[in-house]
Order: structure tokens, then sequence, then C-alpha cells
């Protein structure tokens, strides 16, 4: 299994302790309206323990210097520090090699590198790209753009009402023209986990190559791309405690050399002349330009933290509040979650007769509870539902079935201001 | 009518200052006031009376009283709905003219975009942009018939 089944993960290791955890995220020490900050906009974006904020202060204080190209001692450094992270990405991902992780700037930029770079060399006129109807925009968007252009055309899975892919529907979809399969592995909106190694296979069957989007993935569940066996994996440093600004694309070797550059520029070439120019090879290749050194320098720390909790703790944790999260929440009246699939990540999102969503979310917020109400990027979905948005509540490693009680609280009070 | 529309803008100041800047207690006086006000025929809460630039929808209709104007609105958002109400509470049965020319202090005062952030202060100032062009066309439109009155 690739990740940790909710009914096997039954007791936290014994060293786990949230309240050491939130020790180390100095954001979380605050009042905000008066009360304590509750984050449970995590979906959206992590918080950062102290190490990643160190570790760029370090940086920018002791090594900064360009990449790969000095010979002087801080280019040195420098550089060391920026693939040490590389490596670190490989390893918590199982790559087979180092040269199969690409940085960029975040899930979009690396959905985008696929469809602009092996999506505009290998998708032709009458093709067929499949996706699902809980993708987030950013890997809806760029596939429209691809099959525009192309002529070629784009495949929705359907979602049951629970949440969850209707894998028949997928199967029927699947044939020799299938040339993509680009699928969410976690739902950012539902929380849903896509049983995405049996739909790899098949797509393989078809010859079909597949594209994981992983930003809510990676934080929460145990990641092998070997076994998985997908042919790319894509996600943000910043949804699992790392920086801003960086993100990872992870590709096999076979499809990332016959693909072409799409960014031109300085790092990306081994030879410029005018009448020839040869390209570097992966995974410079892909990285033209000045890279974001100093937030990938310091991703490593958010890596080394996951490390160190465990994903298996993380994974346990995480899974209690959500269960917890279910329970407290349906006691509200009114309440109705959308999103019931039987493997989720722990995001649960809501809506409340009766009340606008947004309303939720600032009367929440005068509590100091984040979260995050709206459609979250994924418009279709909202449509198959028929609402507007959603209010969505997502937790961490640092959150605490105290939180939730608060939340819920909350909840009520609104509810009974509204009647 | 209560007042003009700087004192009825006092008023809610001061109603506002009871509540010392508490977020949640502001929060839900705004929504007291949306629930005070009388809801929309359904048959009104059509695409020609949304407000454009809101989260929610927000729907508003006027009709002429001699110079002045009134108002009644509504909003799939309690929040949004509150807000709404006391743009009216303030233009209801004012002139036309003076609508147009309102300098609307009390946002300010009551601190306001602190309490509903940026997203809905933006939504709120597109209700006021929307109210102050409604006034403007039907104060032009009266000074044109006076014009044209006074030609013959
Ligand atoms: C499932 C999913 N895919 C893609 C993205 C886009 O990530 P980023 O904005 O970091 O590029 C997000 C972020 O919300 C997401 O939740």
């Amino acid at each position: 299994m690739s990740h940790f089944s909710p009914h096997s993960a039954v007791a936290a290791n014994a060293d786990f302790d949230v309240q050491e955890i939130r020790k180390q995220f100095p954001v979380l020490h605050q009042q905000v309206n008066n009360r304590p900050l509750i984050y449970f906009d995590n979906a959206a974006t992590s918080q950062k323990p102290a190490a990643v904020i160190e570790a760029l202060h370090h940086y920018y204080t002791h090594d900064n210097a360009n990449i790969h190209r000095g010979i002087h001692t801080l280019a040195e450094r420098a550089t060391a520090a920026f693939e040490a992270t590389r490596l670190a990405v490989k390893e918590l991902i199982n790559a087979r090699e180092v040269e199969e992780v690409i940085f960029t700037t975040g899930t979009t930029d690396s959905i985008n590198l696929v469809t602009s770079s092996y999506g505009r060399s290998f998708i032709q006129q009458g093709d067929e790209v499949i996706i699902s109807a809980m993708e987030h925009h950013s890997n809806i968007v760029p596939w429209q753009m691809l099959c525009e252009e192309k002529g070629a055309i784009l495949r929705v899975i359907p979602v049951t009402e629970e949440g969850e892919l209707q894998l028949e529907e997928y199967k029927k979809m699947l044939n020799e023209r299938t040339k993509f399969v680009s699928i969410v592995y976690a739902s950012n909106s539902l929380g849903t986990i896509n049983p995405v190694e049996e739909m790899i296979d098949l797509a393989h069957e078809q010859g079909a190559v597949v594209l994981l989007d992983g930003a809510q993935a990676t934080a929460h569940l145990d990641i092998d791309v070997q076994q998985l066996n997908c042919d790319f994996y894509a996600f943000s440093a910043h949804k699992m405690f790392g920086p801003t600004g960086v993100g990872v694309l992870y590709g096999k070797r076979r499809l990332l050399e016959k693909m072409p550059p799409y960014r031109g520029g300085g790092e990306m070439i081994k030879n410029v002349s005018f009448e020839k120019t040869t390209y570097n090879d992966i995974p410079y290749k892909f990285e033209a330009g000045t890279p974001n050194i100093g937030d990938t320098v310091a991703f490593l720390k958010a890596i080394e933290f996951i490390q160190q909790v465990g994903k298996k703790n993380i994974a346990v944790h995480e899974h209690q509040l959500l269960t917890y999260a279910h329970e407290a929440l349906e006691k509200v009246p009114g309440l109705k979650i959308i999103g019931k699939a039987k493997k989720k990540v722990s995001v649960v999102s809501f809506i409340i007769e009766g009340v606008f969503h947004f309303d939720i979310g600032q009367m929440l917020d005068a509590r100091g509870i984040a979260i995050r109400t709206g459609h979250h990027c994924t418009q279709p979905l909202m449509d198959i539902y028929q609402i507007e948005g959603t209010a969505r509540a997502s937790f961490s490693v640092y959150n605490t079935t105290a939180e939730i009680d608060s939340l819920v609280e909350g909840l009520q009070r609104i509810v009974k201001m509204m009647k | 009518m209560s007042g003009t529309i700087n004192e009825i803008q006092d008023e809610i100041i001061e109603e506002f200052a009871i509540l010392e800047g508490d977020a949640e207690m502001t929060n839900f006086y705004i929504i007291e006031l949306g629930q005070k006000l009388p809801p929309l025929a359904e048959k009104h809460k059509v695409e020609e009376n949304t407000i454009k630039g809101c989260q929610s929808k927000v729907w508003l209709i006027t009709a002429p009283e001699g110079e002045r104007m009134t108002f009644e609105a509504d909003s799939n958002s309690a929040i949004t709905k509150g807000l709404v109400s006391l743009l009216v509470r303030i233009f209801d049965h004012q002139k036309a003219s003076d609508i147009v020319d309102a300098d609307l202090y009390f946002i300010d005062k009551i601190g306001m975009n602190r309490f509903i952030g940026t997203q809905r202060s933006n939504g709120f100032a597109a209700m006021i942009k929307q109210i102050k062009l409604l006034a403007l066309v039907y104060r032009d439109s009266k000074e044109i018939v006076k014009t044209n009155a006074t030609d013959k």
C-alpha cells in the first residue's frame, strides 16, 4: 500500500506529542480577535516550523550566491545546499534517480511544464486526455488550453454523491486514443484519496501516460513514485511545511529525456551559438534561469521535519482529527458534510442550510478560527453538487481535538444566531 | 424619514461604539440589522437588480419619490444583508442630489474594513457606487425635466 489505510492506523506512536510539535510553529502562538489562533486552512497552505524559517534566514545571512556557475566558496555552498534538497526530495518520494526531480515554482507550474513540453510534443489532434471532475483548476485549465490548441479531446471522470470517482466510467473512457491521464491523488475540496494505483495500471494498459497531482497528498501520505508507477508527480513545498514559490515535478527519466525544454535561458543549455544550441541534461534542461534558491534550500528542513515526526505518526494523528471532526460536526443542526469518501485526507468540507459559506468564514474568524470558504478552485465540482461553495476545515499535524471543539462551538453559535 | 444622511450616520457610529470593537459582537449586530430589513419579493431577485463585484448575491431596487428616492435590498448572505441594510437606512427617502454628494464617513469611524475584510469591503464599495450611480442618473433626469420646463 502506498498510503496508510485509515483503518489500520489505530495507535499513534507513544513518542508523538502534539504540544511538542506546536512549539515548533511560531505562527500558532498568537491571538486573533482576542482569541488564540486556530489554523484550519492547511489545505491552502501549511504553517512553517522554526527550522524552515531559520534556514531561510541562515541562507541569506551566510551562503547566498548564484548556483552551478561559480567557483567561489559561497557559490559552492549554495549549490551544495540546493542539490541537497533535490536529493532529499528524491528520497521522500522514492524516485529512482535524483535527476528525475525537477524544481518548479509549484504544482501549477509543474503541470504546465508537462502540458507545454510533453503535451505539445506528443499529443495530437483526435487524441484523448482524461481528467476527473474533482480536479483543481490547475489540473483543468492547462489541459483545456492544450486540447484546444491541438484539437484533442478532454474527458472527465464523474464523481459519486459521496465524492468518489466513478471507476466504471473511467474504464469505459479508456481506449487506444487515450494518451494522457491527469488525476488528483487527494482532493483539496472533498479530501477523497483516489485509488490511483489501480487507475495508473489501467491507463498503462492502454499505453497512456499518467500524471498525479500530489499537492494535497505529499504532506499526508507515504509517497513512493516507483510503487505507484506514475509517470509524473507534481507537488508544492508550501503545502508541506516548506516555503512558497517552490514545487517539484518528478518524471520518469525515459519521458523527461525525450521532452523538449519549454523555457529557454541560462542554466538549461550546454552550449549556445547562433548556429546551434545544445541543451543541458535533465533536470537542468527544465530549470532555465536562476531558480528560487533560498526557498529551495529551506525546503530541506520541511522534509526533515516530516521525517522526524514520521509519516506514520502524521497519518495517525490526522486521521484521528478527521474522524473526530466528522462526528462532532454532524451534531451541528443543518450541517451537511460534502465529501464522504471511505478514504480521505484530513479535509472536511461542509455547508450549513440557510447560511452563506462566506458568512461562516467571517464569523469563525471573529473567534480566531481560520477556515476557507468558496469553491476552492474546483468550480466544476461545486456545479455538480449544485452549490456555490463550501466552508472547509483542513487539519495538520499541529491541530488538536480541543481546537475542533472550538470550531463546533463556533458553528453552533452561528446556527443559533441565524435562526 | 428619520433624519439627514449625516444624522443617520452619526446614529450608526454611536450604535457601533457600544460594541467596543469586538469582532464577533459586531458581526452578530450586522446580522441582526439585516434580519430587520424586509425581504425583497422574489420577482425582484433577478440579474438586472444584482450588484456586481460582491462575493454573495445582492439585489437592490429603487423607486422615485419626487426629488427623493426609495431603496430596497436583499442578499443571500446574512452579513451582506446587514451591510446593505445600513445603506438602505441611510439613503432611503433622501434627495437624489444629497445621495450623490454624500460623504460616508461612518465607514472609517466604525472601523468597518477591519471587521469585514478586503473582499467584503470591495463588495461594500460596489454597493455604494451602484446607489450613487442610480442617484446621479435620477438627479440628472430631473434636471433635464426642470430645464425643459423653464424653456417653455
Ligand atoms: C489539489 C491541488 N492541486 C493543485 C494546487 C495548486 O497548487 P499551487 O497553487 O501551489 O501551484 C492545489 C492548491 O490549492 C491543490 O490543492
